[in-house]
């Protein structure tokens, strides 16, 4: 009996995690972010669009929103950005955008030929912000409920799917849940 | 490898802190019998114990970039802005634990090279003892199994 079954559970334990960790659709480089479930780290900097302006997240206190990381050096930021237009465009929640490792000229042209979908749009000149928020790459997606917490991270660009499949359950229940 | 080239433009900026690092590795002059030292664009602590630390430490972080390379190798930003973290917290007379607690409460436990020995990651501490004892006890057993045939196993007088 053993010779038969031994090997044969080990197959299956082989198989199954053949199948879970050679998943192609799997993305081996997006990391789990430590920051879920903490606040969110407080940043207060000059906007993109008016350096005289300052953006900081401490006035967003009590809302959901959402922080998108970009940069014009990001092709998947491009790809993603005509999906952030037209989240914009529900007025669910506020989007800022964080630029990283960026031109302020540049990021100011990108917005003027591409649209802006954000309310404010915050310049990290030295990449200290990023750091807070263990940002790695671009694009990057937090999601904050009305505590001031992280409560999701997508790494990858925004689509239209992943909008509805993975944002709005949780905008709606962190609304619910902090009323 | 595609992520790297995908989500973090090594471009323009990498290119320049390449450079940057070229220039400064021409720079370092010709000091006898000195060894070679980590060369940075931010040049080295003047403290030979606080720059013996730094080194170790980019040594056990990840530049989660690129992800097999740490950020003292890696030519990236992130990377090049991890050591300037890591150099400032130095300065400010931080400890190495308060560091690598900086770097683990934002990037998580995969930051570090060797995670730290506790309840959750001994099974990664534990897996190789384990296979090893595995090893160890099915040889003994096919080995018996073996010494208990009999020796002499050619056919018995055939025709």
């Amino acid at each position: 009996m053993w010779k038969f079954l031994l090997p044969f559970t080990v197959f299956v334990a082989l198989a199954v995690l053949f199948a879970l960790g050679l998943n192609p659709s799997r993305d081996i480089h997006a990391l789990p972010s430590p920051l879920i479930g903490k606040s969110a780290p407080t940043f207060t900097l000059t906007d993109v669009l008016d350096p005289a302006r300052a953006v900081s997240n401490a006035t967003l206190q009590g809302q959901v929103y959402i922080l998108n990381v970009w940069g014009t050096w990001c092709q998947a930021c491009r790809e993603e950005h005509e999906a952030l237009l037209a989240i914009a465009q529900q007025q669910v929640v506020p989007i800022i955008g964080l630029v990283y490792m960026d031109d302020r000229s540049k990021a100011k042209q990108w917005l003027e030929q591409l649209g802006n979908p954000y309310q404010a749009v915050a310049f990290d000149t030295d990449g200290r912000t990023a750091i807070d928020w263990g940002v790695y790459g671009a694009p990057e997606t937090f999601l904050v409920d009305t505590h001031g917490r992280v409560i999701y991270k997508f790494i990858s660009p925004m689509t239209p799917q992943v909008w509805e499949r993975e944002f709005l359950p949780r905008i709606a229940a962190a609304r619910r849940g902090g009323a | 490898m595609r992520l790297c080239a995908r989500r973090v433009g090594f471009g323009a900026g990498g290119m320049a802190l390449l450079l940057l690092g070229m220039a400064a590795w021409a720079e370092v002059p010709a000091s006898g019998s000195e060894t070679p030292q980590a060369v940075d664009v931010n040049g080295q602590l003047e403290n030979r114990v606080l720059q013996g630390r730094f080194e170790h430490i980019a040594a056990q972080l990840r530049c989660l970039v690129c992800q097999n390379e740490s950020i003292a190798d890696s030519n990236v930003e992130l990377a090049s802005d991890l050591r300037r973290q890591v150099r400032e917290m130095l300065l400010a007379g931080k400890s190495d634990d308060a560091i690598f607690d900086f770097m683990t409460d934002r990037y998580g436990e995969f930051v570090r090279f060797s995670p730290p020995l506790e309840a959750k990651t001994l099974a990664i501490w534990g897996a190789p003892f384990v296979m090893l004892l595995a090893g160890a006890v099915i040889i003994y057993r096919v080995a018996r199994q073996r010494s208990r045939l009999p020796v002499d196993d050619e056919p018995a007088a055939g025709p």
